[in-house]
């Protein structure tokens, strides 16, 4: 009861007209930051900040526009990766993989309101269960050390096989150019830098963002210029929008899985949003077995990433709010956004200031029904603004490439990189090796490799460390199944039936 | 919705965020919005113009990269001799000019004019651990150095990962690179590794373990200052448990090396007036900072004798040759 009587305080702070319009304003621009390639939620949220202090805006209202931006943009990311196959953030990457597909057989408008509905199952359910369990979750990160974590990263590396199910052996390829890019940079453990050749804007690393950006919205760029827009990815079209129905029951129990698993991915500092769609697919993918198409425009290969990092972004609130600890790029941002305006999260928030955390809670449903409102009846005008001629888009998404790469540190560097990432990409596409793995490697490895160095440092160099609690076996355990369990379902399943999905459909 | 009116839309965010007007003074904070140097500078800057110390209002560009490298050799290279060039700056600036991570850039290419705040440096026990003080944790480290790690917000090197072996040193220990040190993402990250019990203790800002204090589930084994922080009696500082290690975080400015020193009096007496005010008083007071005002050649000459002794350090640990 005193859980109703808060979220009552939360909705009566959250429900006046000036907040219930800047959520409408915040979901809108936030769907269109996130569908836009290389603007993701992070820089969206960072560009706000400013002009909610211009506005001078109070805190509950700051929260209310800034929530709502960062809800919108993880909504909005799966729009260019289903019509474009242009991943619109980091977290939408996953997306790409059946999404585009299912867009290019002719049923965008089922993908896109499909994962409108998965967001809003994933980003509603995980809510509440920010809302019930954040106190306790709060103490969920006091298990992970870094053993843990590094068991974690491994059990996302090994299910990283089974994404791409094409050619192992050039996924395996991709992963590592990906962790070598991920070395880049000043070593957390030594103080030392590595690979950054004496420049100064190596020292902090290659930026995902501008990795994603250059090997998918770029290296597009190349491939429309070789075909004259021909066999392009620009230009799928969306005929009508109708509710399918059937693909949203089948898909229940895969959002119903994939938003716990990016609840729990998002609740653990330093994983985020991209782990959640990360390992709901994956674990969808296993699921499914050789019955599903995934790859091919499976509509659970939707419904799973987005679930997923919908519910991620809820759960990177709980850390940041109980501990002050962001759990995600975004996060750190509406951290810094709280700091500002003299809250500081910390054990206590919740009994300090009942009415920011409440606040914050009642908008993030505020912010979900309006998204689904606006993602779902509404979703032709997002479609409508990527789907003028391919001659027009184009140019358009190179130059909101540039001006989001440029504001990212205000640097012509990035600029250069993007550029090399994209013609790096057209001939990885042409060599057909899968350009998702880079991307993982990218975002996981150093995470990875930090967790495994730390807890080197903390054991003297004693290997046995990394088995040292039960929660670090259980992931090893995961982590060696995932890996090996496929040889033997290929075993048992003489013959996968590869088309069996085209018969149900 | 046509496409051109988004175009238009992010076009001026960004100018917004990068341009600057010709007339206003521009505060450069070299990190992404929402940091401690974007908080001086959107701070600092209000007050300037509260107080009428400025003609417009301050524009605060953030330039982000390479741990602030980027913005020092930006003003190094290109704005020698802007008069209305401010740029935000704390211990972590110092540390790495003193360990050349500025790629061969030096403290002496820039004046530091003023700091106006301190967070101070602690260092902090989960409430279950052993040690009651300072004293008690020195000889657990001096009988078994492996048995001890320390978790910090900043890379092995950083001002985080000094602060216990300033410590240590001064209490005879002299084998700095023995004590195990792990650079996290954060001081908040490092406080939940702590508490976990991964690591025993850990290193940062006062400002990062408020929350935690509050909260009851750590104990301050010590605080890096002359006194007691205000707010903060009960606290004992290093010094009066008769380790004399201070460590704190400043909050202040560099201007560029090439203006008058006409102009470097001027900015030193603008930022001795912020300090002043009532009004960073009051930010000082809700953001955990405490008193440390320090401007003009007083600030450069402290500044320099940090350097020579983070240099020394840095060496003896082998972050530098």
């Amino acid at each position: 009861m005193e859980l109703l009587s808060n979220l009552g305080l939360g909705f009566s702070v959250a429900l006046t007209p000036l907040s219930l319009f800047l959520a409408v304003v915040g979901c809108f621009m936030g769907t269109i930051i996130g569908a836009l390639p290389g603007l993701g939620p992070s820089n969206g949220v960072a560009i706000l900040i400013p002009l909610s202090f211009s506005l001078g805006l109070d805190a509950t209202s700051a929260l209310v526009l800034l929530t709502s931006v960062y809800y919108g943009a993880m909504y909005g990311g799966r729009i260019s990766s289903i019509l474009l196959n242009i991943p619109g953030d980091e977290p939408a990457l996953m997306t790409t993989l059946d999404g585009y597909p299912m867009a290019k057989a002719g049923r965008a408008g089922d993908a896109l309101v499909l994962s409108g509905v998965a967001s809003f199952v994933g980003g509603f359910f995980a809510t509440i269960g920010l809302m019930v369990l954040a106190p306790l979750l709060a103490r969920a990160a006091y298990f992970f050390g870094p053993s843990e974590y590094f068991a974690l990263y491994l059990l996302a590396f090994t299910t990283l096989g089974g994404i791409t199910s094409k050619n192992q052996a050039k996924a395996l390829i991709a992963a590592c150019i990906g962790l070598g890019i991920a070395m880049i940079g000043l070593d957390n453990t030594t103080g030392m830098p590595r690979f950054t050749f004496g420049n100064l804007h190596l020292m902090d690393g290659v930026d995902f963002l501008v990795a994603i950006v250059g090997l998918f919205a770029i290296a597009e760029v190349f491939f429309f210029i070789e075909s004259h827009g021909l066999n392009s990815a620009i230009g799928v079209k969306v005929d009508k929008v109708t509710i399918p129905l059937r693909d949203i029951i089948k898909s229940g129990w895969t959002m119903a899985r994939s938003t716990v698993i990016g609840f729990l991915a998002g609740v653990l500092p330093g994983a985020g949003a991209s782990l959640g769609s990360f390992m709901a697919y994956a674990a969808e993918k296993s699921i499914a077995g050789p019955s599903g198409s995934f790859g091919k425009g499976d509509p659970r290969g939707i419904a799973a990433p987005e679930a997923g990092n919908n519910a991620a972004a809820a759960g990177a609130l709980v850390p940041m709010l109980t501990l002050g600890v962001p759990g995600s790029g975004t996060t750190a941002v509406l951290l810094a956004l709280l700091m500002t305006l003299n809250i500081t999260p910390g054990p206590t928030l919740f009994a300090d200031k009942p009415e920011v955390v409440w606040g914050l809670i009642a908008s993030l449903f505020i912010a979900n029904v309006v998204l689904l409102i606006m993602n779902v009846p509404m979703v032709k005008i997002f479609v409508k603004i990527l789907s003028v001629p391919a001659w027009v888009l184009l140019p358009g998404v190179t130059m909101i490439s540039f001006v989001g790469i440029y504001s990212l540190t205000g640097s012509y560097f990035d600029l250069l990189l993007m550029i090399a990432f994209g013609a790096a990409g057209y001939f990885l596409r042409k060599l057909e090796v899968p350009t998702v793995p880079i991307i993982m490697g990218i975002l996981l490895g150093g995470h990875m490799e930090d967790s495994l160095r730390r807890s080197m440092v903390i054991s003297g160099g004693d290997w046995t460390h990394l088995f040292n609690s039960s929660i670090s076996i259980g992931l090893w355990v995961a982590a060696i199944g995932g890996l090996v369990a496929p040889l033997f379902l290929r075993r048992l399943v003489k013959r996968p039936v590869p088309h069996a999905m085209d018969l149900e459909d | 919705m046509n496409f051109t009116r988004l175009l238009a839309l992010g076009t001026s965010a960004l100018i917004s965020l990068g341009a600057s007007q010709a007339m206003a003074t521009e505060c450069i904070a070299p990190a992404n919005a929402g940091g401690g140097w974007d908080f001086t500078c959107r701070q600092v800057g209000k007050i300037l113009y509260d107080l009428k110390l400025v003609p417009n209002p301050v524009q605060v560009t953030n330039m982000a990269g390479a741990g602030g490298g980027l913005a020092f050799s930006n003003v190094v290279n290109e704005r020698n001799t802007d008069d209305d060039l401010i740029v935000a700056a704390s211990s972590a600036t110092t540390t790495r000019l003193a360990q050349n991570a500025f790629g061969g850039a030096t403290a002496d290419q820039v004046r530091f004019v003023g700091a106006i705040g301190a967070d101070p440096g602690v260092i902090v026990v989960a409430k279950d651990s052993p040690w009651q003080n300072l004293t008690d944790m020195v000889e657990a480290i001096k009988a078994d150095p492996a048995s001890v790690t320390f978790a910090g917000g900043s890379a092995a090197g950083g001002f985080d990962h000094m602060k216990p072996l300033q410590i240590l040193k001064k209490a005879g220990f002299d084998d700095v690179r023995a004590i195990k040190y792990i650079g996290v993402d954060g001081g908040a990250d490092a406080i939940t590794q702590t508490i976990g019990g991964h690591t025993q203790a850990m290193t940062g800002d006062m400002s990062e373990i408020i929350g935690f204090i509050k909260s009851g589930d750590v104990r301050v084994l010590a605080v890096m200052t002359n006194e007691r922080v205000p707010g903060f009696e009960d606290i004992p500082t290093a010094k009066e448990q008769g380790f004399d290690v201070i460590a704190v975080n400043w909050r202040g400015l560099y201007v560029p090396k090439g203006i008058s020193d006409d102009a470097f009096t001027m900015w030193a007496s603008k930022l001795q007036a912020v300090a002043d005010s009532a009004e960073w008083q009051e930010v000082m007071k809700s953001n955990g900072l405490a008193p440390f005002t320090l401007v003009g050649n007083d600030f450069q000459s402290w500044v320099d004798g940090v350097i020579a002794e983070t240099t020394e350090l840095s060496k003896e640990i082998g972050v530098i040759q």
